[in-house]
């Protein structure tokens, strides 16, 4: 069996640095630095909630390369 | 900065800033640190607040950006409902300017004695046995260590300070309203009257709003429950095509985006050597949206109770649950309690029911308008609502 690695990615040119992403995030894998999100990938398990309620759509799991 | 002060508050936004100056007032020495470059900006907030603001600070002119003498609420169907001042309330009120507003509450702050550092972050908490004592903090490419006899938490909606200190501050999805925003000019609207729009074709589980900014320039923005939101379906997509539908001729100068919570608030808002403050405690309302009052408020009231325990010794988490039991107590909580019951209901309802409701309320006698009265007329021309919705048999009683 291939297991598949995924992450998420954020799309800097489209992200707006709202921080809502952050609020929902249950692993408290995202964090709003100054004015860029960071996301840490040892803590994030690409649940996707974050992709699912950005305001613009900046987010996305993806399969990992 | 120095290594060392009574109260550490990490945020520089309205209920950092308040919290600030009762720290100081009280003759304690004070510490705000914001991660933003400036205090104020970016703006990420529809700006309206109530006339009851002037109970916590004495308002200037110069951070209002136009005063709201009433409200229209926009049924699905399109029907109307006028709010008047006399019936509307708390609701008329004012639309604030942010980045002139939240910059000269720090200043209030500054002047009174408090220090402020913005571009520095807090990266973790210093806790030692069990109690907060201050915030690992960023700046200027050094690492320093703060140590406070109490921190302030007021790090807003994507708030990580507390759950540095092991209290759990996510939101859940269905209760995260996701947000934007356009500053628009060139707008025919009424300067002193704020729109409310609603449906499930406009906003689902939200609202559209046009907040006057002044002559021809309002906030326009929208907010969506995060249930209903995906690929196609952003907040965006909906701000866009209500634009292009209402307001063709207005043209875009800033973009906002943003979240507001729709949660109940934290479940305890202290901890030892800790207090939790406004958006960061899930303290804004669950039906407007609205947190610049309730942050003040809770920033206005930590520090105040922050100084009396550092005063009297005593920072553990029962003793600053004086904060906590205080603002659950106070009209603010008890108004948070009940709002978020009523956004229960109102965000199962189907755009029929809604429109119902507006049809009705516009049928009734406007001079003797209360709360209880709107809900037993309302019952009265729907009684579906009382099948339908145990809740709304509580709130009669």
């Amino acid at each position: 069996m291939i297991k598949v690695f995924k992450m998420l990615i954020i799309k800097r040119e489209v992200c707006g640095y709202c921080g809502a992403c952050v609020s929902v995030c249950p692993e408290g894998a995202l964090e709003l630095v100054d004015a860029y999100l960071t996301v840490d990938p040892e803590t994030c398990i690409e649940c996707g909630i974050c992709s699912k309620i950005c305001p613009l759509g900046a987010l996305e799991v993806k399969n990992a390369e | 900065m120095q290594s060392n002060y009574n109260v550490l508050i990490i945020g520089g936004g309205p209920g950092g800033a308040m919290a600030g100056k009762a720290v100081v007032d009280a003759g304690l020495s004070c510490c705000i640190i914001e991660k933003r470059p400036a205090i104020g900006a970016p703006v990420r907030c529809a700006e309206g607040v109530g006339h009851e603001i002037s109970e916590l600070v004495d308002l200037d002119p110069k951070w209002i950006s136009s005063k709201i003498n009433g409200a229209q609420l926009v049924a699905p169907d399109g029907q109307i409902l006028e709010l008047n001042p006399e019936m509307a309330g708390n609701e008329v009120g004012y639309v604030l300017d942010r980045k002139i507003f939240d910059r000269e509450l720090v200043w209030k702050a500054a002047n009174a004695g408090c220090d402020v550092f913005v571009k520095s972050r807090a990266s973790s908490a210093i806790i030692k046995n069990g109690k907060v004592c201050g915030a690992i903090i960023e700046t200027g490419g050094k690492t320093l260590e703060v140590h406070a006899d109490v921190v302030i938490a007021a790090d807003g909606v994507e708030s990580k300070f507390a759950r540095w200190c092991g209290i759990d501050t996510t939101v859940p999805v269905a209760e995260i309203e996701t947000c934007v925003q356009y500053l628009m000019t060139n707008l025919d609207i009424d300067p002193g009257l704020n729109s409310f729009y609603l449906g499930r074709e406009v906003a689902p589980e939200g609202y559209v709003w046009i907040f006057s900014k002044g002559e021809r320039t309002a906030n326009v923005g929208i907010g969506i429950s995060g249930k209903m939101c995906r690929d196609g379906k952003r907040p965006k997509d909906y701000l866009d095509a209500f634009i292009a539908e209402h307001l063709p001729n207005g043209k875009i100068i800033e973009l906002i985006v943003g979240g507001v919570s729709a949660c109940k608030p934290l479940e305890c808002t202290v901890a030892d050597g800790l207090i939790i403050v406004g958006d960061a405690a899930r303290l804004s309302d669950p039906i407007t949206g609205g947190g610049i009052i309730n942050a003040m408020y809770t920033g206005k009231l930590a520090g105040e109770v922050a100084a009396e325990c550092i005063a009297s010794g005593d920072c553990s988490k029962k003793a600053l649950m004086k904060y906590d039991v205080a603002w659950r107590d106070s009209k603010m909580g008890r108004g948070l309690k009940r709002n978020y019951q009523v956004k229960e209901i109102f965000i199962k309802l189907k755009d029929e029911k809604l429109n119902s409701i507006v049809n009705s309320v516009n049928k009734l006698d406007m001079e003797i308008f209360d709360t209880k009265y709107l809900i037993r007329e309302l019952v009265k021309y729907n009684p579906w609502l009382l099948k339908d919705i145990g809740t709304l048999r509580r709130l009669l009683d």
